[in-house]
């Protein structure tokens, strides 16, 4: 997960930096690359920092202070490292009808993180995010990457205990 | 692709698929791979051909059925026969059964009755080919007429002829805001300028809603063909659909479905080999419910924050980079080959007077069939609650129904029999919205609903604009201290005031409705709202009069 100690982005060896590259290439270098640049940083490092933003800055030509001002703006990217493992919970409208409050609260209370924070141990990130569209079958959350829906409390954390081993 | 070849193309498909005398349906939506679709597929094809079956039932991918709530869903049909059942919670230990019973009776403890009115009371436009087609396969899309209305709009009829029939369609924007298509495609075309664009706005941004992605997860080529007439129509050569990162399945069949459109030529140079050029790029968003809003989300193309600008000038006038650009709900841009297929006036023959056509909704909340519905505009709320959604779980009593998300407002028991079109809903103090539409039972807090909606306004404010900025953040902590029995008259007089500043002073969409919810549960109940005062009248029920009662 850590971008390591990088010598110089452009010219890495790094497959994570050369994704990166390739994405501002395709685009032209130009500055409306900016917001898929960044995603492209996310995805292959997890999350975006100031290595990559630098980087970006640079090869856009886009002042480092625009960079930083997108990343923010954006809910979507996040500049600190994620846990080894995420649960995101969804707090769109029929999941907060369903109780997904209630499963926060039983999250932070096993586990001791709320949504935004990570557990010490770096193993678990808990996350919120408005709706993943599978309101049908609320309450939903991303485990790892895979969506759950009609989620207990009871279930959720036996599905998070699984996944953390523990 | 010749016209000729998109002939053949659904001819030698459908021979394809009909020479199999049973076919095998399952929802690869992402609500129902959620609950394991994808394994039960992967068991089918495997337990098929174990029985030596494969040769005679086609397994297929399709996309979303409806009824979310019963996913896996899984549907059999028999082509000789020419009937099919359907199926309901489906796992794969249910698989063998399933494949026994191909050429004797249906397995009965999963079969789903199609004649209940969840599948009998909607009428179908948008959602036409869902179920029926695999998403990722352009073929299935041109089998079922796929690509007809653009070959039909460029090698037929013409870019006025097609603004002509759009316009007689008499269809509306599905954003949210109802502005006549046709009218803004014309603005649009008649703006002048060398480069045009058409973006297919897919952030469905109201937390609680899944039609766009639906659109884009089950049928994706409908949307790449309403954009390609659009494009054609307004004199526009590119396009961009800007979807929320969010939709990972979304994306990734977009990303294949124009791959493949490019492919067949039905997107890129001299297409149906007419001049007409037409190419289309995704945008991720990234999060920002703002970004829905048609200039912050040009903003977020041109890669910089989301934040809207005043408007005029629209879009259609000066949009991306400064060209005139048509951005349309994804929805809206679905509509656009059935109506050019089968002419505007037979569009116009459906909904109501103001409001024509259909309407998806994505139904969840408190409601017993949760999923995604089309109906005709003018059909009743009651009809969609207790007939299509099956009433509310338990025996719990009705309380409100919220339309518009945070845009929005509650609707109680009294409106129900209203015809849901855009005019009704706005009557009653609530918007059509985009299509959002979550049931709330007697258990629910309205003033808890009003607050957590304003919270999602305080959060999603882009700052840009001090009303909205600072108007929500006092609006949420005027609730929070009503929730928590700790205000007076006053505080409500000052929150309504605040809604009315707000919503009259606010630069872009998202101040100026973020008061909406809060109106309307004052308007139909105003009484949980005072019954928390201290000085309400209350009845007690808040933490501090209670206290001070007891003391007394
Ligand atoms: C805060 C805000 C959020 C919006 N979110 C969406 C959205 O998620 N999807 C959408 O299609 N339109 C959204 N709109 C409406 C768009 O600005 C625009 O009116 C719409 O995309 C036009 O397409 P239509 O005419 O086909 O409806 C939003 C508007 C505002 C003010
Ligand atoms: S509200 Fe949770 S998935 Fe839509």
């Amino acid at each position: 997960m850590e971008t390591a100690v990088v010598e110089n982005p452009a010219t890495s060896k790094d497959t994570r930096w050369k994704l990166l590259t390739a994405t501002m290439r395709r685009h032209g270098n130009r500055p409306h690359a900016l917001i898929e640049s960044l995603h492209t940083a996310q995805e292959a490092f997890g999350y975006i920092d100031d290595v990559a933003m630098k980087y970006v800055a640079e090869s856009l030509r886009v002042p480092l202070s625009k960079v930083y001002g997108v990343a923010t703006f954006y809910h979507y990217f996040t500049l600190k490292p994620q846990g080894k493992h995420t649960c995101v919970v969804c707090t769109g409208t029929a999941c907060y009808i369903k109780g997904a409050g209630q499963l926060l609260q039983a999250m932070e209370e096993k586990y001791g993180v709320s949504a935004g924070e990570t557990t010490e141990d770096g193993e678990l990130s808990v996350l919120t995010a408005r709706c993943f569209g599978c309101c049908g079958l609320a309450p939903a959350a991303v485990i790892d990457g895979a969506v759950a829906g009609k989620l207990t409390v009871a279930e959720t954390l036996e599905r998070l205990d699984k996944v953390i081993g523990k | 692709m010749t016209p000729d070849e998109l002939k053949t193309t659904a001819e030698k498909q459908r021979e394809a698929v009909g020479k199999y005398p049973h076919r095998v349906h399952v929802c690869m939506a992402a609500g129902c791979i959620s609950s394991g679709s994808d394994k039960v597929k992967d068991a089918l094809t495997d337990e098929l051909k174990k029985a030596g079956k494969d040769k005679c039932c086609l397994v297929k991918g399709v996309g979303c059925m409806g009824l979310c709530s019963a996913g896996p869903l899984v549907e059999v049909a028999d082509s000789v026969a020419g009937n099919s059942v359907m199926y309901k919670n489906v796992t794969a230990e249910d698989v063998p059964a399933l494949v026994a019973s191909l050429e004797g009776k249906p397995v009965p403890h999963l079969l789903l009755p199609k004649d209940i009115p969840f599948f009998t009371a909607q009428h179908k436009i948008v959602l036409e080919n869902f179920g029926l087609i695999d998403p990722d396969t352009i073929a299935d899309y041109i089998m079922m007429g796929g690509y007809e209305a653009l070959n039909k709009a460029l090698t037929d009829m013409g870019p006025a002829e097609v603004l002509h029939e759009v316009t007689a369609s008499g269809l509306r924007g599905r954003g949210g805001a109802g502005y006549p298509t046709g009218l803004k495609w014309s603005t649009v075309a008649k703006a002048g300028g060398g480069q045009k664009y058409v973006i297919c706005n897919a952030d469905e941004g109201d937390p609680g809603a899944f039609m766009d992605r639906s659109v884009l997860e089950s049928d994706p080529h409908r949307v790449l063909e309403g954009m390609a007439i659009a494009g054609f129509a307004v004199g526009a050569n590119a396009g961009y659909i800007y979807v929320r990162a969010e939709y990972p399945l979304a994306v990734k069949r977009l990303k294949n479905a124009i791959r493949q459109a490019e492919r067949s030529g039905l997107l890129g140079q001299n297409i149906f080999g007419t001049p007409f050029n037409f190419k289309i790029d995704i945008r991720l968003g990234a999060g920002a419910f703002v970004c829905g809003e048609e200039t912050a989300l040009i903003a977020s193309i041109e890669g910089l924050r989301g934040q809207p600008r005043p408007r005029p000038p629209y879009p259609a006038v000066s949009g991306l980079w400064g060209c005139p650009t048509l951005i349309n709900n994804v929805e809206t841009l679905a509509n656009i080959p059935p109506i050019i297929r089968k002419g505007g006036k037979w569009f116009a023959s459906i909904g109501t007077e103001k409001s024509k056509g259909t309407k998806v909704f994505a139904l969840a909340g408190q409601v017993n069939n949760t999923g995604l519905i089309e109906v005709p505009m003018g059909i009743k709320l009651r009809d969609i609650i207790f007939d299509i959604g099956g009433g509310i779980p338990e025996g719990r009593k009705f309380k409100a129904v919220q339309t518009g998300g945070p845009s929005g407002g509650c609707i109680p028991e009294q409106h129900l029999d209203m015809p849901v079109d855009y005019e009704s809903l706005a009557s009653v103090g609530s918007i059509m919205g985009s299509g959002g539409m979550i049931v709330m039972d007697e258990s629910s807090d309205m003033v808890d609903v009003a607050k957590y909606f304003m919270e999602f306004c305080m959060t999603e404010s882009c700052g840009k604009c001090v009303p909205c900025r600072a108007g929500t953040a006092q609006m949420h902590d005027l609730l929070a201290r009503i929730m928590e029995g700790d205000a007076t008259m006053r505080d409500l007089a000052l929150l309504e005031k605040l809604c009315d500043l707000v919503k009259n002073t606010s630069l872009c969409g998202l101040g100026m409705t973020a008061p909406n919810p809060v109106l309307s549960t004052l308007q139909y109940f105003r009484e949980e709202y005072t019954s928390r005062l201290l000085d309400g009248g209350g009845n007690g029920r808040h933490p501090k009069t209670a206290a001070a009662a007891e003391v007394r």
